[in-house]
Parts: structure tokens; C-alpha cells; sequence
């Protein structure tokens, strides 16, 4: 089995044409978000480009529309996407030998849940081809569907729009299911932290927790947990694909 | 493009930024301890759990749309489809409620 460099990139295209579509629609709910508060559509596709991040790009927004400070703007960017601290920590173990700290660089801009989610999933070590392949679609798909956002507005049916919504989170049925199904510490750590992140959402003491730290407090209880009650040996890491 | 707007914009790139890059630049040697492993092994399966349920029931903005999507993505899962048939099968099944439930109101 030969993985050249070419082969690992557009196995990364590939994977990454799911993400593209699911970003391609949110990012459309993004650019209508931004322009409605008073954004040009360069500004909006600017901070698509530079971002790529839907929750943070959000809260951007509400701070921006209220004249916000920049503290208060970095505080939140910082609170909301703590969770990429996690995945960048988690990927660092999985990348293969030959990456260059520009490569780490270059890669670390690409971290998303759902790209970081995809390259979790694959057996073994990944390389910089193949993340770089990953990476490029949901970047273009995320800036595409900002731009047709912002510029077109409602072009896409109502319904059609609502139903495209629901895309990514198939995509990540598709992966923790498998391996839910394979490995039983994976299957108990998943229910922990649905079980948690229900809790946290709809009992009323825990209102004053952010969806963010929603997700950053489900994941260190769950990820704990498992560590403790199923172990996993160390030839065994690195997502089971 | 005003100066603020483009200052607010360098914030929010620079610190997401950060937050992605400091981690994977810092721990470049492989982590030893069985613990933080098996902890790092478990994390994107505990973000992905958290991050669909309950959210996954909001995203078409009619729950039993979507309830109907999820519902497609689970059983397409079981016959081991691939990431791209079960996203687009889950959208189209929920796009068929939602034009089911138009009907029916």
C-alpha cells in the first residue's frame, strides 16, 4: 500500500468534501448574520478567512454589533474556542514524524471540531499532505458560504436552508458511532458526556455556563472518566478508524 | 472598512489563533503517561457527544425534523455508509419531514 504525498492530499480532499458542504451552509447562516449587523461583505468573508470557527465568529459578532470592547472581544474568543486547545493537544500526538514547525504552524490554523474530528478517526499517525488536504475544501466551502451569505441573502428555500443544518451533525453521528460500537470505553465516555452536556444545558442552576464551556467542561469529565475506568494501551491510541 | 472593524477582526483571528497553534507547537514529543493518553484518546469522541446531543435537535429549528434526521444518520451509520452519505441522507430526510409537516399544518 503506497501513501504518496499526492494520494495523501486528495485522500484529505476527499474527506473533507462532507465538511465543505456542512460549512458551506452554515457559514451561509454567517454571512446573512454578519450583513444584517451592518457589515460589508468583505468584512464578513474577511473574518471567515481568518477565523474559521462558527461559535467564536458568532460571538465576534455581538460584540462588534454592541461596540464591545477588546478585551471583552479577546476574553470571549479565547473562553469559546478553549476546546481547540484540547483537539490541537490531542492531534499533536497523532502527527507524523515529518512535521516541520511550519507545517504545525500552517496546520494548526486548520483545527476545527469537524476537521479535527475526521483526522482523529484514522487509524495510525496522519501526515501533513493529508491534513493539508483535509483543511483546504471546509476553508473554501466556509469563505464560499459566508460570501453567498452575505451577498445573496435568502436564495436558498427556508426549508431547504434548515434542513442543511442538521448535515454536520450526521457527520458526527457517522464517527463516534462506529466507534462507540467497537470499543466500549469509547461507547460509556460518549454517554458521559451527553448525559453531562443535557444536564448543564437544561438544568436552571447551571444557566450562567457559555455553550462553549458547555462542551470544554463535558469533554474533560468524559475524557477523565474513560482514562480512569478503560484505560488504553499505548500501541492502541489514536482513534481506531 | 473602518479601523475598529478591522482591529476587532485581527483580535478575534489572533487569539482563536493562539489558542489552536500554542498546543501543538509546545508538546512536539510523544506523551508518555498511560493516563493522559488514554484521556487524549477519549477526547474527541466526549466533543462530539457533547456537541450533537442536545444541539443536533435545535439545527433544523423543528425538533421533529430533526429528530428525523438523526434518526436517518444512526441507521445509515449501522450499515456503515460513509461520512458524506450519511450527512446528505440525514439533510434530505429532514428536508421530506419538513416538507411532510407543511403539508399536514
Amino acid at each position: 500500500m503506497s501513501t504518496g504525498p499526492r494520494r495523501e492530499f486528495l485522500g484529505g480532499i476527499k474527506d473533507g468534501i462532507p465538511i465543505a458542504l456542512g460549512y458551506l451552509s452554515v457559514s451561509f447562516g454567517f454571512g446573512i448574520m454578519a450583513v444584517s449587523n451592518g457589515l460589508s461583505i468583505f468584512a464578513a468573508v474577511l473574518i471567515s478567512m481568518t477565523n474559521l470557527t462558527s461559535a467564536g465568529q458568532v460571538a465576534g459578532l455581538t460584540v462588534i454589533a454592541s461596540n464591545g470592547g477588546m478585551i471583552e472581544m479577546a476574553v470571549a474568543q479565547f473562553v469559546i474556542n478553549l476546546r481547540y486547545s484540547l483537539m490541537s493537544l490531542s492531534l499533536s500526538q497523532k502527527l507524523d514524524g515529518k512535521f516541520t514547525p511550519l507545517s504545525r504552524l500552517a496546520v494548526s490554523f486548520g483545527i476545527t471540531d469537524e476537521i479535527f474530528a475526521v483526522a482523529s478517526g484514522r487509524s495510525g499517525e496522519v501526515s501533513k499532505h493529508y491534513m493539508a488536504g483535509l483543511i483546504s475544501l471546509p476553508w473554501v466551502g466556509w469563505a464560499l458560504g459566508t460570501f453567498l451569505g452575505a451577498a445573496a441573502g435568502e436564495i436558498l428555500p427556508e426549508k431547504l436552508k434548515a434542513a442543511l443544518g442538521i448535515a454536520i451533525y450526521g457527520m458526527f453521528v457517522a464517527i463516534f458511532v462506529p466507534a462507540a460500537r467497537k470499543a466500549v470505553g469509547v461507547l460509556v465516555v460518549v454517554v458521559i458526556a451527553v448525559t453531562a452536556s443535557c444536564c448543564l444545558k437544561y438544568i436552571p442552576v447551571f444557566d450562567f455556563i457559555s455553550d462553549g464551556f458547555i462542551i470544554i467542561i463535558c469533554t474533560v469529565i468524559a475524557a477523565a472518566l474513560g482514562a480512569l475506568l478503560f484505560p488504553v494501551r499505548q500501541e492502541k491510541g489514536g482513534g481506531e478508524g | 472598512m473602518n479601523t475598529r472593524l478591522l482591529l476587532y477582526i485581527a483580535v478575534m483571528a489572533g487569539v482563536t489563533y493562539l489558542v489552536r497553534m500554542l498546543p501543538l507547537m509546545v508538546f512536539r514529543r510523544k506523551i508518555k503517561s498511560q493516563f493522559m493518553q488514554s484521556f487524549l484518546y477519549y477526547v474527541p469522541y466526549a466533543v462530539l457527544g457533547a456537541m450533537t446531543i442536545p444541539a443536533v435537535f435545535y439545527a433544523t429549528g423543528n425538533v421533529i425534523s430533526a429528530s428525523v434526521g438523526l434518526a436517518a444518520a444512526f441507521i445509515l451509520t449501522f450499515f456503515g455508509r460513509s461520512l458524506l452519505i450519511v450527512a446528505l441522507t440525514a439533510s434530505g430526510a429532514a428536508f421530506i419531514a419538513e416538507l411532510i409537516i407543511g403539508w399536514i399544518k
